[in-house]
């Protein structure tokens, strides 16, 4: 079924009777080349690439619950390639440029925006910090731009300019960036996989691996035993306890994060807005209502809720920022479940366990990255080598000191 | 939440600060065989379970006493609090 401005006229002139489901539910089979773990994002983006560029077969996606109920379904939807390290930058422009063309590949509106992502700075070093970054993304091929306070008045006069204690000097503006449909860009993802044949099997808990000898043989499912070749894990907050079940012990934290959505306003913000005093970040969706978000609540969490203090402290943070949202009611607030990693940066390789590979430590950042992580992992899983930009998201280099440490904090999950 | 310290009673959380699994406590000994690999895996490595976890969190804006947590990471329900001084010593039979 091929989506087009012509078949949605076709289909209102004949009464919307040729709609058929995005995917099948079909039932598991016995084995498959390679299982996927973990039916979110990077999951179903995984699987997909396998199939479409690396042109492998027999594969099935395994998930507890939903396809695209974890952090896919629950975030600020923000994309982005603003990163400073060599390990990190070349990865997420790659990303940035798999966003770019991405409905257009899998034929599926993700209502990717690119109405550009303004990182504000507030003190003369900020500014040099922001100059330095942005320079970092040029030479990975990103775009950046640095703006002045007249420049960002400009773009976004209803800002707090005059903040006694945190003045906005200027900010890093990258005009490629934006926000995307995060349930679309799962089902786009899904929908393109099951197209190629793909197994997308819902409601299947993975209650353990079979490993034999060093080399995984297969998983222990609710729904009973399947083989495989290949596995590769993609689950997010649940990274611990699944990769608890083949003996591993991990540099990840799990953590909770929140985000808030107010109800639907006219158009007030142009594109996402951060501040940089604080922790705060916001957009308006195509509906109206403004998403926005700050800090983990800072403590090993598996509830999918957290606590005030943090709920205080973001909103403050957008009152500091522009006083003009403090009428606005909140809708929603939720939590979701982050991987932390030891660094703040993602893991994608094998592991000690010959065909058991890992995906995981995205921490809060894990939307944007949903293409390039899936194929990368994708190449990881068909070919056994890391894909050229992932180089660096090695398990191992932790203990060999080669971290990625983006915010400079250290083995502080937390704070990451 | 509010943590139930051992010396002052219940105290919001937002007195303390984090630093994660008690485990923290045990440091290996640098001088021993294989302290390399022990190191990578203190600093580095965590127990991650969905449920109980004892966990430290140090009164910064209180006593600044550091305190070992048990709480359930599923629920956010607090089961107890000691002094992570008292644990240790515990642990090294009474001797500082």
């Amino acid at each position: 079924m091929h989506f087009s401005g012509f078949r949605v006229i076709k289909e209102a002139l004949t009464g919307h009777k040729g709609w058929k489901p995005l995917w099948r539910n079909p039932e598991p089979q016995s084995s498959y080349d390679y299982i996927i773990v973990g039916g979110g994002g990077h999951g179903l983006a995984t699987a997909y690439y396998l199939a479409r560029t690396f042109g492998q077969a027999r594969i099935a996606v395994l998930e507890k619950g939903w396809l695209g109920q974890g952090n896919i379904g629950r975030n600020t939807t923000i994309i982005r390639s603003n990163y400073m390290l060599p390990g990190n930058e070349p990865f997420y422009e790659f990303s940035m440029q798999l966003w770019e063309g991405l409905e257009q590949e899998f034929n599926f509106n993700a209502m990717i925006s690119q109405r550009g992502v303004l990182n504000l700075c507030h003190t003369d070093a900020q500014r040099d910090a922001f100059r330095r970054r942005g320079n970092a993304m040029l030479l990975a091929g990103a775009d950046a731009e640095l703006l002045d306070a007249a420049g960002v008045r400009a773009m976004a006069p209803f800002l707090n300019f005059d903040n006694a204690r945190f003045p906005i000097k200027g900010g890093l503006l990258q005009r490629r960036g934006g926000t995307a449909r995060h349930d679309g860009v799962a089902w786009g993802y899904a929908r393109g996989a099951d197209m190629r044949g793909v197994d997308l099997i819902q409601n299947c808990e993975v209650t353990g691996f079979r490993i034999e000898g060093g080399r995984v043989q297969g998983v222990e499912t609710s729904r009973g035993y399947i083989g495989a070749k290949k596995v590769g894990v993609a689950v997010a907050g649940s990274t611990g306890r699944v990769m608890a079940m083949a003996g591993m012990r991990l540099p990840i934290e799990s953590h909770v994060l929140q985000a808030f959505v107010t109800e639907g306003l006219k158009p007030v913000i142009p594109g996402v807005i951060t501040f940089g005093a604080g922790h705060f970040y916001v957009s308006q969706s195509d509906k109206g209502g403004l998403v926005f978000g700050g800090d983990i609540d800072g403590y090993n969490s598996y509830a999918q809720r957290g606590n005030l203090p943090v709920i205080e402290d973001v909103t403050e943070g957008g009152m500091a920022l522009m006083p003009m949202i403090g009428r606005a009611r909140l809708l929603r607030v939720w939590g979701g479940i982050m991987d932390m990693s030891m660094d703040g940066s993602p893991i994608i390789d094998h592991t000690d366990v010959e065909g058991l590979y890992l995906n995981a430590g995205w921490c809060y950042g894990g939307f944007k990255a949903t293409p390039a992580s899936g194929y990368a992992f994708a190449h990881l899983l068909a070919r056994d080598t890391p894909h050229d930009t992932a180089k660096g998201y090695r398990l191992d280099r932790f203990a060999r000191g080669y971290v990625i440490d983006e915010k400079g904090v250290g083995a502080a999950p937390n704070l990451h | 939440m509010l943590i139930p310290h051992p010396l002052l009673g219940l105290r919001d959380a937002q007195e303390f600060t984090y630093l994660g699994d008690a485990r923290l406590i045990d440091r290996p000994d640098g001088m021993a065989e294989g302290a390399e690999a022990a190191f990578a895996e203190y600093v580095y490595l965590r127990d991650n379970p969905a449920g109980v976890h004892r966990e430290l969190w140090f009164h910064e804006q209180g006593d600044r006493s550091w305190l070992i947590v048990t709480r359930d990471t599923v629920t956010h329900e607090i089961l107890g609090a000691e002094l992570a001084r008292n644990v240790a010593l515990a642990a090294n039979g009474g001797e500082a």
